[in-house]
């Protein structure tokens, strides 16, 4: 068993298929997640990236292909059930629960799995060791928090259900760069000292390639390059589409 | 009325007397020009057909005279007051003041309402009156569950309160079974009934899910008008048997509880086991809604009404969240309507009109949606406003909807629109968090 866990990748996504009515927005798509490892899904606009994760989260549903999850077959699957197997996810725009607390808005990631009171201490003080900021506004309302912090709690939120494998859906939308930066630390952080396995959805090429082990580049519903964050950093293409092109054109 | 005094003030206040004398002239002049014809000058058919007409100018000038004045009144109420979105500082002992009454009056009015049928003993109409009040309080407080907490928007909630009364009076009369043994089942047909209307409507929302539960209540009610065989049609059910104190009939009979207890038989006895019965059925709905609040169904369900797309996101199982809402809300009005129809002893499909559903929506949303306490208050001011005004027959609908457009501008969110937190991280946050609240009175 420990043998077959160690070569296996804890997510396996193959020739994935699925759409929004008639139209088609993975057209076969093949990544893996190794344990412990950081990975980095990037692409334009409407490229499929959200959707790729949304689908291994169950919602849509896989057309054809195949998602496995630690081994086991999860496509099809019920969303509440793959969350339960400690699959995470922060969804795109942070969607923290405005009118609750912060404290209710992390119970509420709590709420996600079966886990005991000191597994949800233990949780909480992991959370607030890595965003000390979320700690000071524990008794405030969620909508009035900074935007990076909203980020930060729907991260918090999402930690609190002990995942395995951590999706972030842009993390780093609308937040001031120095803000971004704190946010890409503290998941190196989680990485590093937890080992704990990412995804991560970005547009934010330049950050998120230096971030990951390794990256997968998405174009109209497929993956185009596949290698390391470093590799990928250096390729020409890359760089011209997601890196220069600003200020090119 | 004063159309010009009621536009929003500028960025730059001129204040003189000179600016206030000049925009009630104004006022004044607009309300000439529109009542010299609307009022001044009266017309009708003559005897002969042909148009007669007389002069009222005494009222007009009347009219004038009460819009120039009231504009000089509401123009000095506002400069009083400032601008609508300015952020009042109240005085400390205000704010004291307040957080005193807002700790104490939920208690208060428990009190108070356990004392009433001590203090209005005599009073028949107080004691049907406040049965009445709080029929509405359970019955908004079961609303409150699915539109406060769940946030799904229903407007035929009355369906379940004509299915829990239907169930009762059809089952009591046909098989004899007592009000105790009716009551849970009121509840669970009610909720059954909840569960089928929650099927259809789980993907709807906002407009659409309010469109759905309208035609649902009144499915409901044309059924039991049409099903003439099981539910008599308009003609209703009557000799629906009244509540007995476990099995001991509140009437005048030998084996009535006055003959048992040895005191003379009042029908007030009656009235006030049922006051007390609805108040206990009332709190017995706040107590399981605060209970429910704490627990992670109670949780899904206020993260429901924030964002559903975070909830799909965090494993929610937002199917099951729904119809659980729509379960413990509807057999809340089941309970409430199988105490109607013992209360009343004749039920018919007159009394499951639109007009309820949206009463009770009326005052789950007047109190604050969510909120307890406010859905209470708002069920008292309206419920008991409403008998108070019944001299006024003609005025009432005016005070009524004057009086809910003002609420809606100073405070959109209901009467009580703050929203206690359910989770603390440790015993001194808690108190912490409590002290803080004060603060914004």
């Amino acid at each position: 068993m420990s043998a077959t866990a160690a070569t296996t990748p804890l997510l396996a996504v193959r020739g994935v298929r699925a759409a929004y009515g008639k139209i088609e927005a993975l057209k076969g798509v093949d990544i893996e997640i190794n344990r412990g490892e950081i990975v980095a899904l990037i692409g334009a606009n409407g490229a499929g990236k959200s959707t790729l994760m949304m689908t291994i989260f169950g919602r849509p549903r896989a057309r054809a292909g195949r998602i496995e999850f630690d081994g086991n077959d999860i496509t099809g699957v019920p969303t509440h059930e793959i969350a339960r197997l400690r699959i995470a996810q922060s969804p795109e725009g942070r969607r923290i629960f405005p009118r609750m607390s912060v404290a209710e808005n992390l119970q509420m990631g709590a709420d996600a799995t079966e886990c005991s009171e000191a597994e949800r201490e233990a949780g909480l003080e992991r959370v607030f060791a890595l965003f000390p900021r979320l700690k000071e506004r524990v008794a405030q309302r969620g909508g009035t928090l900074s935007g990076g912090e909203q980020q930060m709690l729907a991260i918090g939120r999402a930690l609190m259900s002990r995942p395995r494998l951590l999706m972030l859906d842009e993390p780093s939308l609308g937040l001031a760069p120095l803000i971004a930066r704190q946010i890409f630390d503290a998941i190196r952080t989680l990485n590093r000292q937890d080992g704990l396995t990412v995804l991560i959805v970005e547009q934010n090429a330049n950050h998120a390639l230096k971030l990951a082990h390794r990256g997968y580049v998405m174009v109209n519903g497929l993956i185009t390059l596949a290698g390391t964050g470093a590799e990928l950093l250096q390729r020409p293409e890359i760089r011209a589409a997601y890196l220069e092109g600003g200020r090119r054109g | 009325m004063s159309a010009i005094s009621a536009r929003p003030s500028h960025a730059a206040q001129p204040s003189g007397s000179a600016f206030i004398l000049k925009k009630a002239l104004i006022s004044a002049a607009v309300a000439l020009v529109l009542f010299s014809l609307m009022i001044g000058v009266r017309t009708e058919a003559g005897p002969q057909g042909g148009l007669i007409y007389w002069t009222r100018f005494g009222d007009l000038a009347a009219l004038v005279g009460t819009v120039f004045g009231g504009s000089i009144i509401i123009e000095l109420l506002r400069q009083w007051w400032g601008p609508v979105d300015k952020e009042h500082i109240v005085p400390k002992p205000v704010q004291a003041a307040m957080s005193f009454a807002g700790r104490w009056l939920a208690p208060a009015l428990l009190v108070f309402a356990f004392l009433v049928p001590v203090i209005f003993y005599n009073q028949r109409y107080i004691l049907d009156l406040s049965i009445l009040v709080l029929t509405y309080v359970m019955l908004g407080w079961g609303l409150n569950v699915v539109v406060g907490l769940a946030g799904l928007l229903d407007l035929g909630y009355v369906a379940f309160y004509a299915v829990g009364a239907y169930s009762y009076a059809l089952l009591a009369t046909n098989f004899g079974l007592s009000f105790w043994v009716c009551l849970p089942l009121a509840g669970i047909l009610a909720a059954f009934w909840g569960v089928l209307l929650g099927f259809p409507v789980l993907r709807l929302r906002g407009d659409y899910l309010a469109i759905v539960t309208l035609a649902f209540g009144e499915i409901i009610r044309l059924v039991i008008i049409n099903w003439q065989s099981l539910t008599g049609g308009p003609n209703g059910v009557s000799g629906i048997p009244r509540p007995t104190l476990f099995g001991i009939p509140l009437d005048n009979s030998d084996d009535g509880l006055a003959a048992r207890l040895g005191i003379d038989f009042s029908p007030t006895h009656r009235i006030v086991f049922l006051f007390y019965l609805i108040l206990a059925m009332a709190l017995l709905t706040n107590w399981v809604t605060i209970r429910l609040r704490r627990l992670p169904i109670g949780r899904a369900w206020e993260a429901l009404r924030e964002d559903e797309v975070a909830c799909r996101a965090l494993g929610i199982n937002v199917t099951t969240t729904k119809l659980t809402a729509f379960a413990t809300g509807a057999m809340f009005g089941g309970f409430a309507g199988a105490f109607f129809a013992t209360r009343q002893g004749f039920i018919s499909p007159e009394s499951f009109t639109f007009q309820e559903s949206a009463l009770v929506l009326a005052i789950v949303v007047l109190g604050g949606m969510g909120s307890q306490l406010g859905v209470a208050l708002a069920a008292l001011t309206m419920i008991g406003g409403f008998e108070l005004f019944r001299g006024f027959d003609q005025y009432r609908m005016l005070v009524f909807g004057i009086a809910m457009v003002l609420l809606m501008i100073w405070r959109p969110r209901g009467l009580i629109g703050h929203r206690a937190p359910t989770v603390f991280l440790e015993r001194n946050q808690a108190i912490s968090s409590d002290l803080v609240k004060e603060g914004h009175g």
